[in-house]
């Protein structure tokens, strides 16, 4: 039985750990500036981890095959304990742990704590049940009004999140169901949601934030590589949730001032 | 310990080793209901310190569901929201306006009552005490039909709540509905729980009551039930008291 | 030993009604929790099967439920994590096993307040109406998650089952709270009060400790859970805002205003986090228990132990942001979260080194209850390890609500805390019932259930890092999801063996009830309280007299001892620790 336990601990750890150094589904390939900051935490973690995972597990199959009773078995060591072994591992472990947050913080701060840049695009992300909306300022740079009262889902863009048409900054705002970003550009996202909690996440930046109603949060990524990106809701949002996706086009920045253009011209 | 009841302890701290001559044992060792003695009836005091200290833990819980709410009446006042049609944050707290003199006296009602409560304690802690005396066969000790300290708080208790009822209803009439602004939601959340909490108290004061009158229990069990009850009526009070300050002091 | 005469609380019942069925014994109150989390266990697990076979076969007809929609799977999903959380997890270990074996271990003769007990078993029963009625309400059950995020749970109109199902969700859960405050309350003044002559608190078995610790951890969590659901009820029913902003729902714009979902979130998590290690910290008791007992060995620093699950409940209460990193929360906070979200890790890795370290060194006895023990460590390894990625909030973006987190949680509660429940049943069904379980089938059982159930879980943490979110009802629309279907289908065959295993775990309870081997009153020569009375024990559990205790709960392989163990009732052994 101890023979048993320690082959099928020690197989479960080695195809576990085999799939986890071969894997066949791994993170998507990083397209965006904080990719390789969060990849490189990951792995770090990720190994540490795993040499971890195989020691304990190892030990436990190891120690319940060599102790098992057997009539030639030495008696037990009738031990309470080593406080100096106690106190070894909490603070090996204490700074293991601690010290592998600490390393990701400047990672989360850079994310995080600082706002948009000035230069960055701003790009105002709606979500609603079951779909997202994108809304670009267009030349005047800055966002019209939008009322709930004039909201209607059903009706497309524009009326979905409930562009108040009267208002002159409105009027040049542009809102598509596909996301296009410029590439090398920083994106300044405005994230909102109309009716319930939905999330705006992008595998590929490794980007991920919940948008929240009666919030306008403010995010910020830069994409670095062109390419066709899948949009998912990460947040339970209701009945639709798992078909609520988009997609985020990033293209070279000719190609984005011509796609806005054509936008923009075809509200006249 | 009274050579008279053997079994009854109520503030000798000696009653935790009556098995006599153990060795210093760390914390334990309740013997709670070897009473001391071998004729195994109930320790009551020792019954008494248990029933405090469930009614400590069972205040603990409800001070939690307090501190839920006040930190949520804290956060929902100071988050502002995202105004879509402005595009700005703002807030949306109504000032609470409390009638005050109804308020005052509710309060003055509820304050009297926790010391009619106090009343009653004493009473029939004194009582319990004398038990013994009074079961030597002739010993009279008068005064047998004290001053209902328990009735007096059943009614004042009432009359608190009948008091929050009209406090409800002027707030109505000054319309100042449950969903007529977050204050008005805390306001009529905090007075409600409160008050479901405290007819809560008035059931068990009713069940000391016809416990003590129509079920004959002993007298040191029933001091139990009312003892209990007293320490709960006061939190009661104090949770009033702090109810009132904290909206005063959101307002 | 003293033998003065006990009087114990109320004598030995009489009659069918008083003696089953509103019992005031704690030991027949703690067999009516088994059963209630016995029952709570299967209808779970039917609706993770349920679950498991639309994701890979969404347009099947399923016998008894049809075909099921995708807000169907919502519902189901909803419904497993909530009846598995509450009705199992936080049910069988503390009302069950604590019930049942906290008075003995201590010296007891029952409770300290068994009306209370009894009362607290009833409202858990009534809850679990009340939560299994939503079902059948027009509607149905809620979609909302166990989680509950408003505005999804805090409107009707956002989907189907979130009219009067959700109301009798956040109903059942609210009395739920009340049930187990009353048992809380009890736990810990018998805890404090009701220990025999020389039970110190440095004597008291680990599992005493845990129920002990997990009673603090409730009283203190459940009070802002009930505060949670009333707001919620109030928002849903009476049009307040405490939760609800300004929103459009179905092209519909609702009269609230102002509210904040997050508020929500902080009330539920500051109850929730607390409410895992509730869920586990009974698992890690039973698990010292059974690796002492099997090992023949005193489990490997008792002190540090105590103190790790002291510091696992207070942290506990300090690490709720972990949940709300994505969630629009403040970045510093997070910062600060995540540091003591580290921290908590530490106490764990404790309690690990000294399983592995009371192993060491000793001599294993492969009973069925030493397996699920030893499952215990290596699925609390596995599940534990992938919570220093989501304790770091740049890590937590890519992993956030992603089957990451389903693996994760799943490991450590779904699997190690239902190990310890196992490791529970089978040490203690002798001590209960009077008769042995079948050796044969338990070690059967073991080897499936520990296989099965890491192929059922291992798996999630590959489709997280691929980026599959949760909660998703079909793979067939988001593009990147279709290569990681293979892996979900595994994970759906997985699940069948497995869950079918648990009818060997069933059929062996019932069985040996009637049929085992007659137990002894130590079949397993244990040193704890519960091993020195008889089999089954009597009413007031020690048969008249109060046990005196004179050794620490785990002395075996104590040298020079005439039996390779000594009970904490026999004379005090001269070796200090």
């Amino acid at each position: 039985m101890g023979l048993a336990l320690l082959a099928v601990i020690w197989l479960i750890t080695f195809v576990s750990t085999y799939f986890f150094i071969w894997h066949p589904w791994w993170l998507p390939a990083g397209a965006s500036a904080a990719a390789a900051g969060i990849d490189h935490q990951f792995t770090f973690t990720y190994i540490v981890m795993g040499i971890v995972f195989v020691l304990a597990q190892c030990s436990l199959g190891l120690f319940v095959w060599m102790y098992r009773e057997r009539k030639s078995s030495p008696p037990a060591d009738y031990s309470h304990g080593n406080t100096t072994m106690e106190v070894v591992w909490t603070i090996l472990t204490a700074v293991l742990f601690v010290g592998m947050n600490l390393m990701g913080s400047k990672i989360w701060a850079a994310e995080r704590f600082e706002p948009a840049s000035a230069s960055a695009l701003p790009v105002e992300v709606t979500g609603m049940q079951f779909a997202w909306y994108f809304r670009y300022a267009g030349a005047d740079g800055k966002f019209g009004l939008t009322s709930p009262k004039l909201m209607d889902p059903s009706s497309g863009s524009e009326a979905a999140i409930g562009l108040d048409t009267n208002d002159p900054a409105a009027k040049d705002d542009v809102v598509t169901g596909t996301m296009m970003l410029p590439v090398n550009r920083q994106v300044d996202l405005t994230l909102r949601a109309v009716d319930v909690i939905h999330s705006f996440f992008v595998p590929n930046m490794r980007f991920k934030q919940d948008a929240v109603p009666g919030l306008a949060i403010h995010m910020h990524f830069t994409p670095t590589q062109v390419g066709d990106y899948e949009i998912a809701c990460a947040e339970l949002c209701g009945l639709g949730h798992y078909k609520m996706h988009g997609i985020l086009k990033v293209v070279n920045q000719e190609d984005f001032d011509k796609w806005l253009a054509a936008r923009e011209a075809e509200k006249q | 310990m009274s050579t008279l009841a053997p079994n009854l302890a109520i503030k000798d701290p000696r009653s935790r080793d009556a098995g006599g001559g153990s060795p210093p044992s760390y914390g334990g060792g309740g013997d709670g209901n070897e009473g001391g003695a071998s004729n195994g009836a109930f320790n009551y005091g020792e019954r008494l310190r248990r029933a405090r200290l469930g009614l400590v833990l069972g205040l603990t819980a409800v001070l939690m569901l307090f501190v839920g709410f006040t930190s949520a009446l804290l956060v929902r006042k100071g988050l502002p929201s995202f105004d879509q049609q402005t595009n700005t944050y703002s807030r949306d707290w109504t000032t609470i306006r409390l009638p005050y003199e109804l308020l005052l006296v509710n309060t003055f009602i509820l304050l009297l009552s926790s010391a009619t409560m106090e009343m009653a304690r004493r009473a029939i802690t004194r009582r319990a005490a004398l038990a013994p005396v009074e079961s030597i066969p002739g010993v009279s000790l008068g005064d047998e039909r004290g001053f209902p300290w328990l009735g007096s708080t059943v009614v004042l208790g009432l009359g608190f709540l009948a008091g929050q009822l009209l406090l409800w209803e002027t707030l109505r009439a000054h319309n100042f509905f449950v969903y007529t602004s977050p204050s008005s939601s805390f306001t009529y959340l905090l007075f409600a729980t409160h008050a479901i909490h405290l007819a809560g108290g008035v059931i068990a004061l009713m069940y000391a009551a016809i416990s003590s009158w129509l079920m004959h229990k002993p007298v040191e069990a029933q001091r139990i039930v009312v003892d209990v009850t007293a320490w709960y009526w006061h939190f009661m009070a104090l949770l009033w008291v702090y109810i009132v300050v904290l909206l005063m002091l959101v307002r | 030993m003293a033998t003065s005469e006990v009087v114990h609380a109320h004598a030995a019942p009489q009659g069918f009604i008083r003696k089953y069925i509103f019992s005031l014994d704690h030991k027949i109150i703690g067999i009516q929790y088994f059963f209630l989390a016995l029952t709570a266990v299967w209808v779970g697990m039917i609706l993770s099967l349920f679950m498991r076979i639309h994701l890979i076969w969404p347009d099947a007809n399923l016998p008894l439920v049809g075909h099921i929609q995708p807000e169907a799977y919502l519902s189901l999903l909803t419904m497993h994590g909530t009846i598995m959380v509450f009705f199992v997890l936080t049910t069988a270990p503390q009302g069950g096993f604590g019930n049942y074996f906290l008075p003995i271990q201590i010296g007891a003769p029952d409770m300290a307040f068994p009306v209370l007990n009894m009362l607290s078993f009833w409202t858990t029963f009534v809850a679990f109406v009340v939560m299994l009625a939503s079902f059948f309400v027009a509607g149905g059950a809620p979609l909302h998650g166990w989680t509950g995020y408003p505005p999804l749970s805090a409107v009707q109109s956002t989907g189907p089952g979130e009219g009067l199902g959700a109301d009798l969700w956040i109903t059942s859960i609210a009395i739920f709270c009340a049930a187990s405050l009353m048992g809380a309350l009890n736990f810990i003044t018998t805890t404090l009060d009701l220990r025999a002559k020389g039970m110190t608190l440095m004597r008291m078995p680990l599992t005493v400790w845990s129920w002990f610790i997990t009673a603090i951890l409730g009283l203190l969590a459940f009070g802002v859970l009930l505060s949670a659901g009333i707001l919620l009820l109030m928002d849903r029913n009476l049009g307040t805002s405490f939760f609800l902003p300004t929103i459009v729902v179905n092209g519909q714009l609702l009269g609230h205003k102002g509210g904040s979902p997050l508020l929500w979130q902080h009330l539920f998590w500051f109850f929730g986090h607390p409410e895992v290690y509730i869920a586990i910290l009974p698992g890690m008791g039973v698990a010292s228990q059974v690796l002492s007992t099997f090992a023949r060995k005193p489990i490997f620093g008792y002190r540090a132990m105590v103190y790790a699950m002291l510091a696992i409940g207070f942290l506990g209460f300090m690490v709720w942001g972990h949940h709300m990193f994505m969630s629009g929360m403040s970045p510093y906070s997070a910062f600060a979260f995540s540091l003591l979200t580290m921290a908590i890790g530490v106490p764990s890795a404790i309690k690990t080194f000294n399983w592995l370290g009371t192993i060491y060194k000793s001599r294993v006895r492969f009973f069925t209850p030493m397996l699920f023990a030893i499952g215990f460590v290596s699925l609390f390894v596995s599940g534990g390890l992938s919570g220093p990625f989501l304790a770091q909030p740049t890590l937590d973006i890519p992993l956030h609500d992603t089957y990451f987190v389903v693996g994760h949680f799943h490991l450590i509660m779904g699997v190690a805390a239902i190990f310890g429940i196992f490791a529970a049943t089978y040490y203690w069904f002798p001590k209960m019932f009077g008769r042995m379980m079948s050796e044969p089938m338990g070690k059967l059982h073991f080897w499936i259930t520990f296989i099965g159930t890491y192929a059922i879980f291992m798996p999630m943490h590959y489709l997280g890092m691929a980026g599959h979110p949760r909660r998703y009802s079909q793979l067939t629309e988001v593009a990147y999801l279709h290569p990681l279907i293979p892996v979900q289908r595994f994970m759906t065959y997985a699940a069948f063996i497995t869950i079918g295993a648990q009818l060997i775990f069933v059929f062996n309870l019932f069985w040996s009830m009637y049929k085992g081997a007659k137990a002894s009153d130590n079949p397993w020569d244990a040193t704890t309280l519960e091993w020195s009375t008889a089999t089954p024990p009597p009413h007031d559990n020690f048969g008249g007299h109060t046990p005196v205790v004179h050794n620490g709960p785990y002395e075996y392989g104590v040298p020079a001892a005439a039996r390779d163990f000594v009970m904490q009732t026999d004379p005090a052994i001269g070796a200090s620790h």
